[in-house]
């Protein structure tokens, strides 16, 4: 096994960072991969929550990078998908606990365990987002179709660029179809156009994503959420399949009845 | 088809059509900001081609991003004052 490194950012808070890290790596368990998320949004601890598994951790990654454990007795395996593992960050530490050599030395030595690595990166562009991004073999940028989101997705693409890391994606969150039809949101070409990376995905805004991160149960996968379809899309094209983009406006009544059918 | 209709019953453009537009004026600058050495190459190059005709004062010239006439457009704008045309060669 030889992991492929991703790291998922985005420059701006809250536009799905972390939820887009858990969907990926639970998409990706459940596709037999075997999977480790590190969250480095040190200080900041959530993708614990998102997955369920905030009663379990007893080490974290500072305890890992100062050397006082050693990663396999920091990981948290997940409950549902045995081939699913988080090392979670620090609650305490803040993000100069860990640096971007120590992190590369980490996901190396991880490397030969796994098949993906997902680092979930703090947001802004400061220490904590070059540590994120040093050990990366590709990045995965998360935006939304707001202004601020799309700017500062346009900076960390620059950034990145600087960083000498070529292989960039994109993944548009929270689209609101509706608002999209009516031409009162930027929709995933529109984005691309202004970005002019490749897009592996977009996901609309779904009540449900709110009820499964409630439960601690990510949404990918989930056929009667389309955002859970979406994640899922976006897990088979990282492993390498071609899957068209979905029609998000048109998730009528019918096409719900045909799918409970089986007919779609 | 849609817009057009819009237009034709006056009604203002849509919001995304402005997100659209307003961000594109602010990445240009944004881009040529963080890349000064973008910039100056261009400048280097224009001096290339130019000089390729006219000897110019190179002290003198300037090449800026400026707003440009409508809205949210952005001009290059170069000033170079120009000391002597060459002789066309054929």
């Amino acid at each position: 096994m030889r992991a492929e490194i991703i790291v998922i950012t985005s420059g701006k808070g809250g536009v799905g960072k972390t939820t887009t890290t858990a969907n990926i790596g639970v998409g990706l368990a459940m596709n037999d991969k075997k999977v480790a998320l590190i969250d480095t949004d040190t200080g900041l601890r959530n993708l614990d929550l998102l997955l369920g598994l905030e009663n379990r951790i007893m080490y974290d990654l500072v305890d890992v990078t100062e050397g006082r454990v050693p990663y396999k007795k920091a990981l948290v395996k997940h409950k549902k998908f045995e081939k699913l593992f988080l090392l979670p960050t620090s609650q305490v530490k803040d993000k100069s606990s860990v640096n971007p050599e120590a992190l590369m030395k980490l996901c190396d030595e991880m490397r030969e365990e796994f098949d993906y690595i997902l680092i979930d990166c703090p947001a802004g562009i400061e220490q904590g987002f070059q540590t994120a991004i040093a050990g990366a073999d590709t990045a995965i940028v998360v935006t939304m179709p707001e202004i601020s989101a799309v700017r500062d997705a346009d900076k960390i693409i620059g950034e990145l660029g600087r960083a000498d890391k070529e292989n960039i994606k994109l993944i548009v969150n929270r689209i609101r179809p509706q608002m999209v039809e009516q031409g009162d949101m930027l929709d995933m070409d529109d984005i691309n156009d202004i970005l002019s990376i490749t897009c592996i995905g977009q996901v609309p805004d779904d009540e449900k994503v709110v009820t499964s991160t409630n439960r601690g149960e990510p949404v990918v996968g989930n056929e009667d959420s389309l955002a859970g379809r979406a994640y899922m899309n976006v897990v088979r094209r990282i492993l390498g399949e071609d899957v068209p983009f979905m029609d998000l406006r048109k998730d009528s009544f019918f096409r719900r009845i045909k799918r409970a059918f089986g007919m779609n | 088809m849609f817009d057009a209709l819009r237009k034709l019953f006056g009604e203002k453009e849509s919001s995304k059509d402005t997100a659209r537009r307003r961000l594109q004026f602010v990445l240009v600058h944004d881009r040529a900001s963080v890349q000064p050495e973008i910039m100056d190459k261009i400048r280097e190059e224009i001096i290339g081609v130019i000089s390729k005709y006219m000897d110019i004062e190179r002290q003198n010239m300037e090449i800026t991003l400026a707003n440009g006439d409508k809205d949210n457009s952005v001009a290059l704008v170069a000033n170079i004052p120009v000391s002597r045309m060459k002789h066309g060669k054929r």
